[in-house]
């Protein structure tokens, strides 16, 4: 990458947990270069859901730093700076556990716009977004509980593509989903990264799609300090 | 309920396995269908007709939502009271859709088909020991008498799940999520069932302990007993079924060999095919569009909205012919063969679970061309 370009999302020896003495997280590096997809593969708790958490801003760590653009954070969920917090996109395993169920998925995709005062933009973003992740309108004025877990997270992943974010994070996206859903999830998210030019965490416990999907997939032990230096940061 | 004219042949799909034993459990044309408000219905099973015999395990695939889980409920005789079914079930001499609830459970729950639930936490009793819920339930369904009697019959049914006998003493919590499993698989032996229906058993479990809790069921198969696998994890299908059935809509679309089916020559469906090529280690292209609702089925195929080879006489419902329900199926034997395909069974398993670095990576999914242009 040149030199003046400073990676979107670097993250610097991050320990990081929900009990200060046992963190679940350790000392891990990991640097996402501009327009590059990362895996990340670790079996289900590990720490990687909540190394997600913290690249995304939503969990503070105990110890270590997040450079995004080369600028440290200095806050996280509410705290971090709109600017930062708007960088990013998340979409999480569960879409039932993401979704407000009395929301409409037409209100659901549109949350972030209106939430950043963007409402007179929602409608017609709300109807882009529904194609780009195979949407259909009619599905749209329906909430969570009339649709399937499928269509649900198909919801989830436009709703956070709406402010069009510069790094993709999807923690165990597909894990719950069938083969044809999964791969029209991922194709979704690789048409936004070819117009966007964002880049990709993704993290999951299945080697065979990360090493499909992504540029380098990246093992959790080796990201741990003590099994080997980190590869980057 | 359903309109049989457009279907006049049968097809029970008792094709073999080969086995040549009597069916343990045979559908003929098993159909449900859920009331709803204002005289609208949703058509959840329609016309499945398949025979499982002992020492065989067959997959039935197929997207959430597609019926097969409430093929299983109906099975069990756990049907909410809007249910309407038709067609018959037969266990041995016993028809299960028209049985009625005590006899269900006095004679068929546990006894005659067990069952291995998606969430072993859930299925165990938090503040028993796994040994006493087996014991209890094997003092239920067997009537067993007496402490060493019943010690035995636990013991028992924890070796044959594989569950070791120094956890008998835990709890579920203390359990890792493999050993929760076994303890739930080995709930359902107890009884002594000859079938086994397993309900997504591996569902949201990492690849290793997929693989340990599919090689453990196919033994209970390799045992003799008959297992209907529920799932929509086409890895797990591949690695533990003799038959795989295709579920799309609430109908069975293809019934076919696995060997075939996963290997040369492919399915023969095209949503069958469109499945099969979404996985990362095939073509992970998406079968475009969405599946329909069972509550609002478009008349004739109900693939044809997303079906890049329809065409008019799609317009009727394909009937099940030669374990494929489509009126332009693959031909049998000319699809190109696929990479070498190895069957299940622990002597490969080892091979299996080393996954290759890809060098020829073909790059990022593309979107396929939509077809929903009737
Ligand atoms: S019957 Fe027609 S629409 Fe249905 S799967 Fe076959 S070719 Fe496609």
């Amino acid at each position: 990458m040149p030199a003046d370009s400073p990676p979107p999302l670097r993250l610097r020896a991050i320990t990081a947990g929900y009990d200060r003495r046992v963190p679940v997280v350790r000392g891990v590096s990991l640097t996402l270069a501009p327009g590059e997809a990362t895996g990340l593969l670790g079996p289900s708790g590990c720490g990687k859901s909540t190394l997600a958490r913290v690249a995304a801003l939503l969990h503070r760590p105990d110890a270590g730093e997040v450079l995004l653009d080369g600028e440290p954070v200095r806050g996280w969920r509410h705290r971090a700076p709109r600017e930062q917090r708007t960088a990013f996109g998340v979409v999480f395993q569960q879409p039932r556990l993401a979704a407000d169920p009395r929301l409409t998925l037409s209100a659901l995709i549109g949350e972030p716009l209106r939430a950043t005062g963007r409402r007179a933009e929602a409608q017609d973003r709300t109807g882009e977004l529904a194609a780009l992740v195979g949407l259909t309108p009619d599905l749209l004025a329906r909430r969570p509980h009339e649709v399937s877990d499928g269509q649900l997270q198909r919801a989830c992943l436009a709703r956070a593509l709406a402010l069009r974010p510069r790094i993709l994070v999807c923690d165990e996206m597909t894990a719950m989903l069938d083969a044809s859903t999964t791969a029209a999830l991922v194709a979704a998210v690789e048409d936004y990264r070819r117009a966007s030019g964002a880049a990709l965490l993704a993290v999951g416990h299945d080697r065979t799609l990360l090493e499909r999907w992504c540029d380098r997939t990246v093992a959790w032990d080796e990201l741990a300090p003590e099994a080997k230096p980190a590869p980057s940061g | 309920m359903t309109d049989r004219t457009q279907n006049p042949e049968r097809t029970d799909g008792t094709a073999d396995a080969g086995t040549g034993a009597a069916p343990l459990l045979t559908l003929d044309r098993m159909s449900v269908r859920f009331r709803m408000r204002r005289g609208r219905y949703v058509a959840a099973v329609t016309d499945v007709s398949l025979a499982l015999a002992p020492g065989e395990c067959v997959a039935l695939v197929g997207e959430s939502g597609c019926g097969k889980s409430v093929l299983a409920s109906a099975l069990l005789g756990l049907l909410p009271e809007n249910a309407e079914t038709a067609g018959t079930a037969h266990l041995g001499e016993l028809e299960l859709l028209g049985a009625a609830e005590a006899e269900l459970a006095r004679r068929v729950r546990g006894r005659r088909v067990g069952l291995i639930p998606q969430s072993p936490a859930a299925h165990l009793t938090p503040v028993r020991t796994v040994r006493s819920q087996l014991q209890e339930v094997a003092r239920e369904l067997t009537g067993t008498r007496g402490k060493a009697a019943l010690r035995a019959a636990a013991e028992e049914a924890a070796a044959r799940a594989a569950f070791p006998a120094d956890h008998l003493d835990r709890y579920p919590h203390e359990l890792s999520g493999g050993l929760a499993q076994r303890a739930a698989t080995a709930l359902a032996l107890v009884g002594g069932p000859p079938l086994l229906l397993a309900d997504e058993p591996t569902t949201g479990l990492d690849r290793d302990l997929v693989e340990r809790t599919v090689d453990e069921l196919r033994r209970q198969v390799d045992d003799g007993h008959g297992l209907l696998m529920i799932t929509h994890d086409l890895a797990a299908a591949e690695r533990i079924a003799d038959r795989v059935a295709v579920m799309y809509a609430g109908r069975i679309v293809e019934l076919a060999a696995a060997d075939a089916f996963f290997g040369a020559p492919g399915p023969r469906h095209p949503y069958a095919r469109g499945l099969l090529d979404a996985l990362p280690e095939r073509g992970f292209t998406p079968i475009p569009g969405l599946p329909p609702e069972l509550g609002a089925l478009p008349p004739g195929c109900a693939f044809a909205p997303r079906c890049a080879h329809a065409t008019d006489a799609c317009a009727a419902v394909p009937a099940l012919a030669s374990g494929v329900a489509c009126h332009h199926p693959v031909p049998a034997g000319t699809a190109p063969p696929h990479e070498p395909h190895r069957r299940h069974g622990p002597a490969d398993a080892g091979e299996k679970q080393v996954p290759t670095q890809r060098t020829d990576k073909p790059g990022p999914p593309q979107r396929p061309e939509s077809v929903d242009a009737r």
